[in-house]
């Protein structure tokens, strides 16, 4: 079973061959964002840690943060959690037996795949409006 | 040689009837806590995104918001542990880089969650 051999037998297409359709996207986009979000807690542990450390440990965190590419994996983590968070809960509308039929499976989709980013968007418009860059 | 030992203490060790659903179970509590405890930090982070040192350990400090931040340290992490669990046995097959990988992955979760605790308790009684 673990031996990557050849079967002698006809196997089904991978998934490159199929035509590309949203609900595909985002199955593979939740487990992306779900890889990133474990990845970028790594960066979690660091903001804490270096605020119970001290002044100088905090400092060089403000500095990457405050930085443009600082800013811009603070937006895509938000966007990556927002993301995995409508995810989530589309499984658990699936969970309770609701939205296979074709139309909501097509719904859902949409708002999984368009509301995060526009979230996303909002709560850093709302950062920097409530610090007063905007 | 035939084999003397019982159908079940064959199957003993090679995990319990009553674990079955308890990875799919875990999974999805800690996803519902998630919820909250996210947009709880989502909401932290857009506050004090500009926050000096002073204004952040005063806020990390508070034992309210500790509270939350160990929930939301010890939901998330056993959460990606399970997340990542799923991924490594889907995507590695050979049987010793497997189990490796689940290895690396229990001790990178439980790291970061020992770290962030760590630094949240310091922050509350230090």
């Amino acid at each position: 079973m673990s031996e990557q051999s050849k079967p002698a037998r006809p196997l089904s297409p991978h998934i490159q061959i199929y035509r590309w359709t949203l609900t595909m996207m985002l199955s593979i986009l939740h487990r992306a964002t779900g890889i990133a979000l474990y990845a970028g807690t790594a960066l979690l542990a660091w903001w804490l840690l270096a605020a119970a450390s001290g002044p100088e440990a905090y400092a060089q965190v403000q500095t990457v943060s405050s930085a443009w590419y600082g800013r811009l994996v603070l937006f895509g983590y938000t966007w990556a959690l927002f993301h995995h968070m409508f995810g989530g809960i589309r499984h658990f509308i699936w969970d309770t037996g609701r939205g296979f039929d074709l139309k909501h499976v097509e719904i859902l989709a949409r708002i999984t795949a368009f509301v995060p980013p526009l979230l996303t968007l909002g709560v850093w418009v709302a950062a920097y409006a409530y610090l007063g860059v905007l | 040689m035939a084999d003397m030992r019982t159908p079940l203490s064959r199957a003993r060790g090679l995990g319990s009837a009553k674990k079955g659903t308890e990875h799919f179970w875990m999974q999805r509590v800690t996803a519902l806590a998630n919820i909250p405890l996210t947009v709880f930090l989502v909401g932290a982070l857009v506050v004090h995104a500009g926050s000096d040192y002073t204004t952040m350990t005063g806020f990390l400090g508070n034992p309210f918001i500790g509270v939350i931040m160990l929930l939301l340290i010890f939901s998330a992490c056993y959460h990606m542990r399970l997340g990542l669990q799923v991924v490594i046995e889907d995507y590695v097959h050979g049987e010793a880089s497997k189990l490796l990988a689940l290895m690396a992955n229990q001790f990178f979760t439980l790291t970061i969650a020992v770290a962030c605790a760590l630094a949240v308790a310091k922050l509350v009684i230090g």
